[in-house]
């Protein structure tokens, strides 16, 4: 099967998934990656340690910002030209565009946000789920190439070889596009949740705390910075419930849920959240979960392996000086 | 400015859907307008009061789906079309995409076509993309905010690395999310609108297209395994003594 992988970055910036997309098409034998971007050549070297036999590269000022219509007509020329049978994606916003628009082009589909991936005898039946988690969907494409984009965190990273190399190649970038990007601001703080291998979730609780004398927007912003230090302990990320996003106390890029994002940590600990099933849905397939809670009936501990039934104000700096002293910190 | 929404009725995230026989069932759960397409009808109608223009709901799927188009029109919308024919089966989104991009034209003098994120059913958030890729229309996505000014859109676009602005030209397809602004509720005049509204159907024949062949397709559905968790409760005599337990605990799980 020819298989290519294609490598989504940020800035020159890798989404960690497309590691572990990079680590499945090895699965099935030599793989090709793509690389494109301006100035890509640390991203290209980082590619054939993770395992490309061979990378291509359209490396062009007209792709430095992504551009939906300009990496899609790159990508679909590439695939017209050399005919894959399979392109493998990490599931982002831009892929997700990316790999819609170039199966329009070549007249194919994609099948996303999959986490259970297997070859048919070169026809890939790959498994997501839908109903917000609530089933698992076995889906085939009838054309090819088959775009199969795969949820973050799904399938293992592979080694990282340093040093390793292999066989370059440069593509011809198409350059037109129908958006202008006019500014960027960064989040203010990182918030790769779907990456993250921890998440630290905090929810209207973290803005209840009367003994602090505060109005609820300053005891939030102390409840997160608790949040926050236990995450950091942890080396994870934090997540929040639409209730404080709404409230003005947290980001919305930190929202986990059904209009958040779905993450799938080794580890989940949600404080103050009660576990409404709208929150439910973008956590449920954590490894395992943890919850604190004021209420011993919060519908959190239903799908929670390890409760605490306490106020989060004191539990959760005991847990992080807990964790400091056993990790070493 | 004529701008259309595009929405789809799913089942409410309330109700448990189980699947039996390769098909989807939530019993007599409702189906309810899907709450991304929601946000989409809050931007749309936000443009309309900006600029002045009509918002057009449009929806491809069963009869059924009409109660979810009454939705749009009891928030404000001006009117609503569905888009159904007992020939459609099963539609990916590379024919929902098609499909909505032979009606928009037939609408006709449309600016703007606003999308929800994704769907929450057995949705893919392709649709969006593949709609714009065949109208050969920019795609301005993750739109948290919008401004039409001088026939160009710009919009702050909230993605995972943080905000961006860009813009285009229109006419263009503007897919929105939650920080557009809370979906407005019905109001009175609006719910008594919604139901005595005649809404449209257009057929195949309408939209003068055969029913597309879908290239993506279902091969089994399934009940996740079911995964019983108990909890174990930690307690202790001082926050500290409960920290420590819980702490061995996680540690012992080897997830760290
Ligand atoms: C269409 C739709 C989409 C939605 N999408 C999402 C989504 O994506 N993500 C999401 O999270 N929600 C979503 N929601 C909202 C969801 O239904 C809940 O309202 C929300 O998750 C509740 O957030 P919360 O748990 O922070 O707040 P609450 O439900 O108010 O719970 C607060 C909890 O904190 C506990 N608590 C209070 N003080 C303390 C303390 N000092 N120490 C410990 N515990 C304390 C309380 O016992 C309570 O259980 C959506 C809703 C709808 C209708
Ligand atoms: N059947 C449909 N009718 C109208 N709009 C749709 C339909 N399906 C999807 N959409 C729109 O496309 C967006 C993405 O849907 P999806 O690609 O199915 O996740 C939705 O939020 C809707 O705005």
């Amino acid at each position: 099967m020819k298989t290519w992988v294609y490598i989504d970055h940020f800035n020159g910036e890798v989404v960690p998934a497309s590691w572990e997309a990079l680590g499945v098409g090895k699965s099935f034998g030599p793989v090709s990656a793509l690389v494109f971007g301006k100035g890509v050549d640390a991203v290209a070297q980082a590619a054939f340690e993770f395992g490309a036999d061979e990378v291509i590269v359209a490396d062009d000022a007209a792709l430095a910002d992504f551009r939906a219509e300009a990496f899609a007509a790159t990508l679909t020329a590439l695939a017209a030209a050399s005919a894959p049978d399979l392109i493998l994606l990490p599931t982002t916003t831009r892929t997700r565009e990316l790999s819609a628009m170039s199966a329009i082009d070549l007249n194919t589909g994609v099948l996303v946000d999959v986490t259970v991936l297997e070859d048919n005898g070169g026809q890939i039946l790959a498994t997501r789920p839908v109903y917000e988690g609530k089933l698992l969907e076995k889906t085939v494409c009838a054309a090819k190439p088959q775009f199969v984009t795969l949820r973050a965190r799904a399938f293992p990273k592979p080694a990282r070889e340093a040093g390793r190399s292999g066989a370059l190649s440069k593509a011809a970038a198409q350059t037109a596009a129908l958006t202008s990007v006019e500014g960027y601001t960064a989040s203010e703080s990182s918030v790769n949740l779907a990456d993250a291998s921890v998440v630290i979730a905090g929810g209207r609780g973290v803005s209840n705390n009367p003994s602090l004398g505060l109005d609820e927007k300053a005891t939030a912003e102390k409840g997160f910075q608790i949040v926050g230090e236990l995450a950091s302990v942890l080396g994870g990320a934090v997540g929040a419930t639409r209730a404080v996003v709404d409230a003005g106390f947290i980001p919305y890029a930190h929202q986990v849920g059904q209009t958040g994002k779905v993450v799938s940590p080794d580890l989940y600990i949600g404080v103050g959240v009660s576990g409404a099933i709208q929150h439910i849905v973008g956590m449920r397939t954590a490894k395992l979960i943890v919850a604190v809670n004021k209420d011993a009936e919060a519908p959190i501990f239903k799908v929670a392996r390890y409760g605490v039934v306490g106020d989060l104000f004191q539990v959760l700096p005991a847990l992080t000086e807990a964790f400091k002293k056993k990790l070493g910190k | 400015m004529k701008i259309i929404v595009c929405i789809k009725q799913v089942p409410d995230s309330e109700a448990k859907v189980v699947a039996a026989d390769g098909k989807a069932s939530w019993g007599d759960a409702p189906l309810v307008i899907n709450p991304f397409d929601e946000y989409a009808v809050e931007g749309a109608l936000q443009q309309k009061e900006a600029q002045g223009g009509e918002v057009i709901a449009l929806c491809l799927g069963p009869e059924t789906a009409k109660e979810a188009l009454k939705h749009a029109l009891a928030m404000g919308s001006d009117s609503a079309i569905l888009v159904s024919d007992p020939a459609l089966g099963a539609v990916d989104s590379q024919g929902a995409a098609k499909l909505l991009a032979a009606a928009i034209p037939k609408i006709g003098g449309v600016e703007m076509v606003v999308f929800g994120r994704q769907t929450l059913d057995d949705g893919t958030g392709l649709t969006i993309a593949q709609t714009a890729r065949v109208l050969g229309w920019p795609l301005l996505s993750f739109a948290g905010a919008i401004k039409v000014d001088g026939g160009k859109a710009t919009v702050e676009r909230v993605f995972e690395e943080g905000k961006q602005t860009i813009s285009a030209s229109l006419p263009a397809v503007v897919s929105v999310v939650q920080s557009i602004g809370e979906p407005r509720y019905p109001s009175f005049m609006g719910i008594r609108k919604a139901s005595k509204a005649v809404i449209p159907q257009w057929s195949l024949a309408d939209l003068g297209v055969t029913a597309p062949t879908p290239v993506v397709t279902r091969a089994a559905l399934d009940n996740p395994p079911s995964r019983d968790v108990t909890c174990e409760i930690i307690t202790g005599e001082t926050p500290a003594q409960i920290a420590e337990a819980l702490a061995e605990k996680i540690l012992a799980e080897k997830v760290l």
